[in-house]
Parts: structure tokens; C-alpha cells; sequence
């Protein structure tokens, strides 16, 4: 470790030899800290601190997101081969081709997305902040397979720079910056990023060619769902749908065709698992989030009548979509999240509300939850300012009883 | 009367270096120190001159803009020298100590004759004014106001705290004193916290006059400032004021003797302090009269007071106005690899109120720590922390933040009326983004003292 402190120290002292290199110290810097926790000490005030930084809890979501990834990986191959009447793989050649195909939107969504901050730490002249190590994880996860790489690096550099950077950087953010990045494409370029093509690696190129397998359709479970209010459903009904392999357990399993790391339901717990268990996450949020998409679902679930979605049972309708995925990593982001204890409750159940009922009642999308939690976001500081109303007038309130 | 309260939100930290109840006569320093930066906001003017000869007990100086509180000497000697800082701003009067102290003698105060007025004039002509502080803002007392309330802790919560059933011991007489006259300048009560479980000095449990009120729960709970919120809360207009217990015992002292006679007992605590005992010095002793030969000197910090609001002090700097504990701990100016040492090892042993680091469940019973800062100030990130160790119904980063825009109206909204620095030094101690706020809280006491008050 001495040599690699050497080599660090021997930068940071020709950066400081001229003022034009002197503002490239946060690429030294960054790499510098990364390595070493700093030998900065206390000043004043509380001579001791916490072991936190931000470093590890921004690291420990990555950690978190693990287990999506390998999923997310394994299940691009599993559907290309299942979609593929030429190929017939392995697990093993399954995984490999996902991550294939995986890896450079990691390298995309990391290059854009750190290459924005580099610009701007030099120009601002501090330090990078670690904000984007989650939201470079995130967003791959969240593409569909068949995103243009291009496509992602454009949206990365809207959703930092608009996003973040604008409003004064990390912790600054009014918007989740991996779903401003999600619904920038989702806006800007609507068929690369829903419809029946996108989902499943390669699709378009076999349909042409002809080596697509008869009967695969493409569409995501949320997109045969959606159907249903159109005038050619995928199903006649319900039923005819949960029978050709989405069952509730199937459901569960996710091996069905989707964004890259949200379909499947057990990587998505045990990230939830790991990060409660490390209170990284709040679980205020998590559980409201999720009890509000349960009562919509519910609500939807009465008043069904002939509508085919809105009979699909109430947590069967959670496993699909980035419901779930969402609940764990999205809507807990305590930047764009409420702040206070109690908003927490309103602010989380106001997402898995709207999340639910956009996605079954509005005829254009399939899916609600990118929506819904940028609504939330957006109301969150409304939410806290009402919580806070509350609690500057209870305190007024003892002058007058004293 | 007497209330019963529990702290829920708060944090013991648990870290190696108690003192042992044991207490050793500190042999008297050659020189002794008032530091006029440990009155915040003061403005010091001069009565003394380089080379005075002084008594204990003779004013040394006194607030520019309330000129009836007097700074005292504590012993008598000579004025060594006046060190001032940038500005000329006076940062110690250094007293050469005679080798026998020779007091100011004035007649035991009877106390049964005296009203509010007669009182003050008593505590200010004694010096023992600076011993009252004021909540809000946490400076020393406005002789002009009355306050509801006045409150005295008695034990102190914060690590390695030295133990006032300890430092009280056999002061009963005195501290009843001192608790008569505080009660003749209040038309509330003066409230003495204890905690509520496990007993407590006689001194404490024998007072009269006193409203005693029972305190459990974890740090903060030792602190006047949640004890205030929790049993007379201070509103916009309103001031409490606060006196630590063993300057009770102080200005008790001085009313039976006629003496000022500001000696008290000290705790040398700190991983790194050898010889962790009692020790009798007097108010302003240089702190090498106790560090010497009893400490390890190699990269240590010295902190006159305790590791969460005490301020740091050279080997041979002067003890605190208002401080019964010195603290050594190893500075953490070393680089940490980190897969190693650093901010990704799985951290058994590392010191933490998150739930990232398995020592909060699976740690030692007591920790080692250094001052290592962990990690680098950011913005605020991560939500809901403060709010685990605060035990206010007041929301803390909010708070800071108001303080940050220099909103005084939404600052006096959410609270900071009833908040000190040092209530915020959990808060500060488990910020994952590093943020100090007691320094920002007294930025903002600071403005609210000049704007509002």
C-alpha cells in the first residue's frame, strides 16, 4: 500500500507544481480517496466520528444491486436463446452472452455519467461527489436490452447535467437522476424504449432474418396486460393469460422478457434484504411504497367488472414491472425521497398509489411506476413542508397553554 | 412538582478510557489562564496590566458591553502576559501563581437577608457571574433578565464524563448554598436533573429547594438542553438559565467563605492518558500540572473537555472555563487503505452508529477511536440520521439548513430558541456527509443574538 500511496502523492505534487494542472486535481483526487479514506482530522466541534461516509453507503447499494445485475445478465441470454430457433445454449453460454451485452451499458452509463461530473468538478474546482456511483449502477439495470448504447449516453448526460448538475450537484437533485434519464428516453425516442421489440436482445435482427422461434411475441407480461384495452388483445382473457406461463410463481421467477435487472423477484429482495438490514434503506418508505400499490391494486380489483387487467389479483400485479425494483432502489433514494419521518409514510404510499393506477387505467403506457415515483419526487418537498407546519405550530401552541 | 422523563432518541458512545474513582491533589501550577474565547461572544475589556500583582478573586476584566460581569483571577500571583491573536483580539491573561494563594476576603453572604437584587449584585461582585449561562444562545447570563427556570444537571452523559456523584462528594453544605441563592433569582424553579436509576450523591438527593426531576435514557440525557425541552420549554421571549453543578458547589463556596475559591475536581480520561484519575486543580490550571508523565505524547490530541464539544488544547495549554475533564485521544492523520483500514472493511471494530458497520450489533464493548474525520464533508445525502440521536421535537437538518440561507424567520420557526451547539454533537458525530453543525448552530445563535435579542 505504500507503493500505491507513493505513486498518489507523487501526482498530487506535480499537479501542484503550475495553476493549469492545479485544476485537474479531482482526477487525481477522486482516484486518491477511492483508495485511502483521507488523513483529514477532525477540526473543532466533535473531535470523534461515525466509521459512515458516503463512499460506503453509496458502495453498499451498489452491493445490493449484485444480485440484479447476475439476474439481469443470465436472463438477457434466456431470452435470446429462447427467441432464437438457430442457438441452443447452455446456462452458462446464457450468462456469458448477457454479460456481453451487459457490460458495455455499464461502461456507457459510467463514462457519460463520471465524465459529466469530471467537467464539472474542474470547472467548480471541488472534489467528485459520489452521487453518480449508484445512478451508474441503476440505470443499465433499467434500460431495456435493445437500447442504442448512443441513446444511453445521451441520456445520462441529460439526466446529470439537467437533473443534477443544474440544481447544484449531489444531494442537490429534485429528481431521481436514473429514471430523469429512463423517462428522457422514454419521451424522446418511444420505440427504442417500449412496444414489442426492445425487450428481448436482438429481436428485430431475427425477425427479419427469419430465425425468430414461432409464437414469441417480444412483449413484456405488462405489455400483454396492456392489450387487453386494445383492440387486438394478446389474450381473450385473464385466465388464457395467467395460463400460458404467468402464474403467480412464474411471475415471481421473472424469466420473462423485460428491463435488464427488474424482473425477477428474489435478487430484488435480497437486495432489499441486505439493505435494511444495513438501514441504508428506509424501511418506512419501502413498506408504504409497497402498501400503497397493494391498496390500489385492491381498489382496481373491486371495481373490475369485465376489464381483464383489473381483475388480475392484487400481488400478482406487484411482481411484475419495475414495481418492486423500484420500491427497493428508486423510491428509497433519500435525496429526492421526504426527509421527514412522517412524510416518509405519505411520500412512499403516494408513489405505489399513483404507480399502480397509472399503469392499469392509462391507455397509452404499460408502465406507471418511473411516473408515479417522479410525481412523488416532485411532491416531496410539499410533503415535508406540511410535516413541518405541523410541528412549528405545536410548538407555537405552548405558549398559548402555558 | 417533580417530573420523570425518558430520552428515547440519543447515543451512548462507548469508548476506552474512564477515569477510576480515585482523586490526587494536583501540585499548583506555575501559572494559571482566563480565556476570554472561552465565553463565547465576549468582548473582553482590560483592568489589569502586564506585571499587576492580583489576588484570587480580583477582576481581571470585564464584559465591554455589560460592565458589571467581571472576569476574576482564580489564584493570586502576578500578570505574566497577555496574548493576543489576530486582530489584537485577547486569547489568555496568563497569571504567575504565588506559591501561596492569598484571596480577595469579603464576608460570608447571609443568605436569608438577600432579595433578586441584592443576590446579583452578590454573584457579579464575587466574579461568579460567567458561572450562569443563558439558554438561547448558551452565553454567559444577562444580569437584567429573569429567567422562568433554572436548571442544573446533575450527571453528565457524555463519553468518558466524569461522575458527579464523584465530583459532589461532601460538597452538600456548599452546594445547597449555591442552589439557595440560584433560587433567589428565578420565580420558577430551579430544576436539578438526576439520573433515575441507580442512586445518587447526598449532595444531589439531600437538596432542598430544588425541583428534582428523574432522567433515563442514553446521551444526550445529561444535557441541560433536552432536559429543558422535555420539562419547561423555552419559547420566543423566554429565557432559562443554566449553571453546571459543580460551579454550583463554586459559587456555594464562595458565599458560606467569602473566598473565591474556584477549585474543583478534574477527569483525566482518553485512551491515551495513562494515569486516568481525579485530580484537584484549580479553574484556569495549566494542563501539563496533569498530563505530565501521565500521558502519552506521541500524535495525541489533548482536549480540554469531553470528545464531543470540548476544544482542543496544547500539552501545556489551559484548562477550560467550565470543563472537569481533559481527554487524550490518538489523532487519526494517517492515510487508510481502503480495503484495509478504510472505508470498505467489513469493520468489527470500527465505531458507529450505522448499521453499515456490523460493530453496532456484533463490536466490543468499548472502542478505540481516533480523530479521523472518516471520509470527506458533502451535502446532505442521507436522510433520517440526526433525527435518531436528537431527542427534540424540533427537526434538526432543517434547522441547519435554515441557518445555511440565513432565513432568521425560519430558523426562529423550527426551534433554535431551545437548541445549543452542543446539543447538535451527536448529530455531528454520526453525519455521513461530515457536516459540522454546532458550528453552523452557533453561526446562527450568533445571528439571532445580534438581530433578535
Amino acid at each position: 500500500m505504500k507503493f500505491l500511496r507513493k505513486i498518489l502523492d507523487n501526482a498530487h505534487a506535480k499537479l501542484n507544481k503550475s495553476e493549469k494542472t492545479k485544476k485537474l486535481f479531482p482526477l487525481v483526487d477522486s482516484v486518491d480517496t477511492l483508495m485511502f479514506t483521507p488523513n483529514h482530522t477532525t477540526k473543532g466541534g466533535a473531535h470523534i466520528r461515525d466509521g459512515i461516509d458516503l463512499k460506503r453507503t453509496m458502495m453498499f447499494v451498489i452491493l445490493a444491486l449484485i444480485p440484479c445485475l447476475l439476474f439481469g445478465m443470465y436472463n438477457v441470454g434466456l431470452q435470446h436463446d429462447l427467441a432464437n430457433s438457430t442457438v441452443e445454449w447452455s446456462g452458462v453460454d446464457q450468462f456469458l452472452y448477457g454479460l456481453m451485452k451487459v457490460l458495455p451499458f455499464i461502461v456507457v452509463s459510467y463514462a457519460a455519467g463520471l465524465g459529466v461530473e469530471f467537467i464539472f468538478a474542474i470547472k467548480n474546482g471541488h472534489a467528485v461527489q459520489e452521487g453518480y456511483l449508484v445512478s451508474g449502477m441503476l440505470i443499465p439495470l433499467i434500460m431495456p436490452i435493445d437500447t442504442p448504447l448512443w441513446m444511453v449516453a445521451v441520456a445520462v448526460i441529460f439526466a446529470v447535467v439537467i437533473g443534477k448538475e443544474v440544481f447544484g450537484g449531489t444531494g442537490m437533485n429534485i429528481l431521481n437522476i436514473a429514471l430523469t434519464a429512463r423517462a428522457f428516453l422514454f419521451f424522446a425516442h418511444p420505440t427504442s424504449m417500449s412496444g414489442n421489440n426492445v425487450w428481448i436482445s436482438g429481436f428485430k435482427e431475427m425477425k427479419e432474418t427469419g430465425s425468430l422461434v414461432d409464437g414469441v411475441s417480444g412483449a413484456t407480461p405488462l405489455g400483454d396486460l396492456a392489450s387487453f384495452a386494445q383492440d387486438q388483445p394478446a389474450y381473450s382473457s385473464l385466465g388464457g393469460f395467467i395460463q400460458d406461463g404467468h402464474s403467480f410463481v412464474e411471475a415471481m421467477w421473472g424469466l420473462y422478457p423485460g428491463s435488464i435487472g427488474e424482473s425477477s423477484v428474489f435478487p430484488i429482495m435480497l437486495g432489499a434484504i441486505f439493505l435494511l438490514l444495513t438501514g441504508i434503506a428506509s424501511w418506512r418508505v419501502m413498506a408504504s411504497f409497497f402498501a400503497g400499490g397493494l391498496v390500489m391494486a385492491l381498489v382496481l380489483n373491486q371495481f373490475a367488472g369485465e376489464n381483464a387487467y383489473m381483475q388480475l389479483p392484487a400481488i400478482h400485479q406487484l411482481m411484475y414491472g419495475g414495481f418492486l425494483f423500484g420500491m427497493v432502489f428508486m423510491i428509497t433514494d433519500p435525496v429526492t425521497a421526504a426527509q421527514t419521518t412522517k412524510g416518509k409514510f405519505f411520500y412512499g404510499f403516494l408513489a405505489g398509489f399513483l404507480g399502480i393506477l397509472i399503469r392499469v387505467v392509462n391507455p397509452a403506457y404499460p408502465e406507471g411506476v418511473m411516473l408515479a415515483i417522479l410525481i412523488a419526487n416532485v411532491f416531496a418537498p410539499l410533503i415535508d413542508h406540511m410535516v413541518i407546519s405541523t410541528n412549528i405550530k405545536r410548538r407555537l401552541k405552548r405558549v398559548k397553554i402555558a | 412538582m417533580s417530573k420523570s422523563i425518558k430520552i428515547r432518541k440519543g447515543l451512548d458512545i462507548r469508548i476506552k478510557g474512564e477515569a477510576e474513582r480515585s482523586s490526587i491533589e494536583a501540585p499548583l501550577s506555575s501559572t494559571y489562564a482566563i480565556k476570554p474565547t472561552d465565553f463565547h461572544g465576549l468582548i473582553p475589556k482590560l483592568l489589569k496590566k502586564v506585571g499587576d500583582q492580583v489576588k484570587a478573586g480580583t477582576p481581571i476584566f470585564q464584559d465591554k458591553y455589560r460592565e458589571h460581569i467581571k472576569y476574576v483571577s482564580p489564584v493570586s500571583g502576578k500578570i505574566q502576559e497577555i496574548k493576543r491573536g489576530s486582530k489584537r483580539k485577547v486569547l489568555e491573561v496568563i497569571i504567575e501563581a504565588d506559591k501561596e494563594i492569598s484571596y480577595e476576603e469579603s464576608s460570608p453572604v447571609d443568605l436569608a437577608s438577600l432579595d433578586r437584587e441584592t443576590a446579583k449584585e452578590a454573584l457579579l461582585a464575587g466574579g461568579l457571574w460567567p458561572f450562569i449561562k443563558m439558554r438561547p444562545i448558551d452565553v454567559v447570563a444577562n444580569y437584567t433578565d429573569t429567567p422562568k427556570s433554572i436548571f442544573v444537571s446533575g450527571f453528565d452523559s457524555s463519553p468518558l464524563a466524569p461522575d458527579y456523584d464523584y465530583l459532589l462528594y461532601s460538597k452538600d453544605k456548599e452546594f445547597q448554598a449555591g442552589v439557595d441563592i440560584l433560587n433567589k433569582l428565578t420565580d420558577g424553579n430551579v430544576n436539578l436533573q438526576l439520573r433515575a436509576k441507580g442512586g445518587a450523591d447526598a449532595a444531589f438527593t439531600q437538596v432542598k429547594k430544588a425541583v428534582v426531576n428523574k432522567v433515563s435514557g442514553p446521551h444526550p440525557a445529561g444535557n441541560v438542553g433536552p432536559q429543558i425541552h422535555q420539562i419547561d420549554p423555552i419559547n420566543k421571549g423566554e429565557v432559562v438559565w443554566t449553571v453546571n453543578a459543580q460551579d454550583v458547589a463554586i459559587i456555594g463556596r464562595y458565599l458560606l467563605t467569602g473566598r473565591y475559591d474556584a477549585s474543583k475536581l478534574l477527569a483525566l480520561t482518553g485512551s491515551e492518558a495513562t494515569n486516568r484519575k481525579y485530580y484537584r486543580v484549580i479553574i484556569g490550571a495549566n494542563a501539563s500540572d496533569v498530563l505530565n508523565g501521565n500521558s502519552n505524547t506521541d500524535n495525541v490530541r489533548y482536549i480540554s473537555g469531553n470528545v464531543l464539544t470540548g476544544s482542543q488544547i496544547e500539552a501545556d495549554g489551559y484548562i477550560g472555563f467550565y470543563d472537569s475533564q481533559i481527554t487524550v485521544v490518538p489523532e487519526g492523520n494517517e492515510y487508510k487503505f481502503f480495503l484495509t483500514k478504510g472505508w470498505l472493511i467489513p469493520g468489527f471494530k470500527k465505531l458507529s452508529n450505522n448499521s453499515a458497520y456490523p460493530s453496532k450489533v456484533l463490536g466490543p464493548k468499548k472502542f478505540d477511536v481516533d480523530t479521523n474525520l472518516n471520509g470527506e464533508e458533502r451535502a446532505f445525502v442521507v436522510t433520517g440520521e440526526y433525527e435518531k440521536v436528537f431527542p427534540f421535537d424540533i427537526y434538526p437538518v432543517h434547522l441547519i439548513k435554515s441557518v445555511m440561507i440565513n432565513d432568521i424567520d425560519s430558523m426562529e420557526k423550527l426551534g433554535i430558541y431551545e437548541v445549543a451547539p452542543e446539543d447538535f454533537a451527536l448529530c455531528e458525530f454520526v453525519c455521513t456527509s461530515k457536516i459540522n453543525s454546532q458550528e453552523i448552530v452557533r453561526q446562527g445563535l450568533d445571528v439571532i443574538h445580534k438581530e433578535c435579542m
